[in-house]
């Protein structure tokens, strides 16, 4: 063992199992989480060879992908959901696994929801069949995203078989002016360095802004991980995570508490320890960011031009498609193209802070006319905060509509979905062609810039409104 | 687990960068859950505006119809974790995925499927793409893991890297739960272990009349 080891070293090596005949590491997973997408079709894996769920008392189920978002909601609200979400009831029931319905009180986005509980915890490992389980590395913990058949594994083994990740430090230098925020950072980072270098690797943000960030902002960062290619993403956890945890629900208590923290301040990577790939991000003077094109790559600063066509073969055509696509000129300022609707919401930042920042930014004003806008909380539990600090009412008298928590048009799963050609302003993580909607333009930034376009009725810089 | 020994088949060039789960696996306007995957499979891409089959996209040429190696470019499969993408290219009869790179995700849930993932070097990968494209669909490609190489017209045979795991899992079409389920010991000792060690991740308990505070 490595007497200076990464962070990544120390979960791994503390979570390790057994090395299986083919080579690869059995890694324990602490906390697992299911939701109503993917978790049916295991269940139903499961019964058909006859395997049990080794620890149904670490595992949750989340109603999310398919849930209705229009208030008053049940499962027929949306017609195609509720086969999903029956799947979902019946095998969590069936294999004793404690399920958060549509109509719990703390029902919500798996990833918004988990660490609300206090089930995610430092150092800890977290899976979900799902690629933004790497959002809970905001609290210092792996969280690692699975397919279908690794979420049957986890269920009949409470292990993942995989080959340990390489180490790729990101250190972010410098400090972020107000009005820009973790998406900004993840976004230009997604700029500098494309939306596959990441591959293979887990990826620990460090450095001053990194610990600047509050640890809900630490998770918006982290949630972008997965799309630098990269199934992990962390941010050590300190003072600001304990304190974030502390009396939640699932959290230890008492002793048990103390010995926790006298752990997880131990988790961090060692002063020294050598990554892999070392790669650094100057913050200073960033504005910013939103998305022109249809991967997280092609993204500028709010105040620039659509960039020139560059670069190989390959990425003129990948340009050229993306122009088409997104109905853009080359070289024409992104701030002031006309934009008929603005979704504040996903796992990426749809936390309470996401929506005081957005909130904020439109008390007193209402959205432009002609425009929708959406406002859908993370969880049930962010709506209920949200709601008694009267964000709902700045949010519904400018006009925007306030649902039920899920994850509603970041994929479109409940059929939340916008209209071709419409051109979206969005504060999700994929600006996949047809990704919300056949023929739909995304653009992804802040809830800061969602709040002013939404506002201004055109992609507009919210450090100006 | 379904083996992958060796596929002899055609190839269709879907020379593209970046081609991501929810353009290979749309998430569907109607949805169940039990889709038709092969109709799921590039859905929207092979379609034009108005929803009709656009003959021109390389899927829907009919020289590529009975395709069961799919080559393409760099960083397949990017996106989420949805292994319905896998899925739909086996509806389709395609068994093989040679790529410049493939996501991790995607390519673990290939493991995962008996869907053997090449990924090639870019010298390497452009030879190959080339005789791909020159093929048209009217020679076959074989692509032999025991080998581990890719034969076909227009040049010299290609050796591919894989690791041995990843290439016993294949072969063997081993039961991965199976597998590990061989260590059942070894998880209980690890849960045994962390019981006296870090107590709090062995359970997850709530405590009682504990709401969501802020």
């Amino acid at each position: 063992m490595r007497t200076r080891r990464t962070m990544l070293d120390k979960i791994w090596d503390a979570h390790f199992v057994a090395k299986r005949l083919d080579g690869r590491d059995m890694i324990y997973i602490d906390r697992h989480v299911l939701h109503d997408l993917h978790a049916p079709h295991a269940f139903e894996k499961l019964e058909q060879t006859g395997r049990n769920v080794r620890r149904a008392d670490l595992t949750f189920s989340m109603q999310d992908h398919t849930v209705a978002t229009k208030p008053g909601r049940d499962e027929t609200t949306n017609p195609d959901g509720a086969q999903f979400q029956r799947a979902m009831r019946e095998g969590s029931l069936k294999n004793g696994i404690r399920l958060f319905d549509l109509d719990d009180p703390e029902q919500g986005i798996s990833h918004v929801v988990a660490p609300e509980l206090g089930l995610v915890l430092p150092g800890a490992t977290h899976a979900v069949p799902d690629s933004h389980a790497c959002t809970v590395g905001g609290l210092g913990a792996l969280g690692l995203g699975c397919g279908t058949s690794e979420l049957e594994h986890i269920l009949a083994t409470q292990t993942i078989a995989l080959k340990r990740p390489k180490s790729l430090r990101i250190t972010l230098d410098g400090a972020l002016d107000p009005y820009v925020t973790a998406k900004d950072v993840a976004l230009r980072i997604l700029a500098l360095f494309g939306t596959s270098f990441g591959r293979g690797a887990a990826i620990e943000f460090a450095g001053p802004v990194a610990r600047a960030l509050s640890v809900e902002a630490r998770m918006t960062l982290c949630n972008l991980t997965i799309e630098m290619g990269s199934r992990a993403g962390f941010v050590a956890a300190d003072e600001k995570t304990f304190e974030y945890i502390k009396g939640r629900p699932y959290a230890p208590r008492g002793a048990e508490w103390d010995a926790a923290v006298a752990q997880w301040l131990l988790a961090a990577s060692d002063e020294g320890a050598t990554f892999d790939t070392e790669l650094s991000v100057d913050c200073t003077g960033l504005a910013p960011q939103i998305t022109w094109g249809t991967d997280q790559g092609q993204t500028i600063g709010i105040d620039e031009t659509i960039p020139l066509v560059a670069g190989d073969a390959q990425a003129r055509v990948k340009a050229q498609q993306a122009f088409a696509y997104m109905g853009l000129e080359p070289g024409a300022p992104i701030a002031g193209v006309k934009v008929d609707r603005v979704f504040i919401g996903s796992c990426t930042n749809a936390r309470i802070s996401d929506l005081r920042a957005a909130a904020d930014i439109i008390k007193g004003k209402h959205a432009a006319p002609g425009l929708t806008a959406m406002v859908v909380a993370g969880s049930t539990s962010v709506k209920r905060a949200a709601e008694s600090e009267g964000l709902d009412r700045i949010f519904k008298d400018a006009g925007f509509f306030w649902g039920e928590s899920g994850c509603s048009m970041c994929a479109g799963g409940n059929g939340d979905r916008g209209r071709p050609q419409e051109r979206v302003v969005s504060t999700t993580n994929r600006n996949f062609e047809g990704r919300q909607g056949k023929g739909v333009r995304t653009h992804l930034a802040s809830p800061e810039v969602a709040a002013a376009t939404a506002i201004a009725g055109v992609i507009a810089d919210p450090r100006r409104i | 687990m379904q083996k992958f020994i060796c596929v002899t088949g055609v190839a269709v060039p879907v020379l593209e960068d970046d081609i991501n789960t929810d353009k290979i696996a749309p998430i569907p306007t109607k949805r169940s859950l039990k889709p038709d995957y092969e109709d799921m499979f590039f859905h929207r891409a092979r379609r034009r505006d108005d929803d009709s089959v656009d003959p021109a996209h390389v899927l829907n040429q009919p020289q590529f119809a009975r395709a069961s190696i799919f080559v393409t470019g760099r960083n397949f499969g990017c996106g989420s974790s949805r292994e319905g993408a896998v899925w739909c290219m086996q509806a389709v009869g395609i068994s093989c995925i040679i790529a410049r790179s493939i996501s991790d995700l995607y390519r673990e849930n290939c493991l995962q499927n008996g869907v053997l993932p090449v990924e090639l070097a870019d010298d390497v990968a452009s030879d190959l793409e080339q005789r791909v494209v020159a093929a048209n669909g009217a020679q076959p490609f074989t692509v032999d893991l025991r080998t581990q190489t890719i034969s076909g017209p227009g040049g010299a045979d290609i050796h591919f890297e894989i690791s041995s795991a990843d290439r016993t899992r294949l072969l063997e079409g081993l039961d991965d739960i199976g597998m590990s389920l061989k260590n059942a010991d070894a998880i209980s000792a690890w849960e045994a272990r962390t019981r006296t060690e870090s107590s709090w991740l062995q359970k997850a308990v709530r405590a009682p009349g504990t709401e969501i505070v802020r």
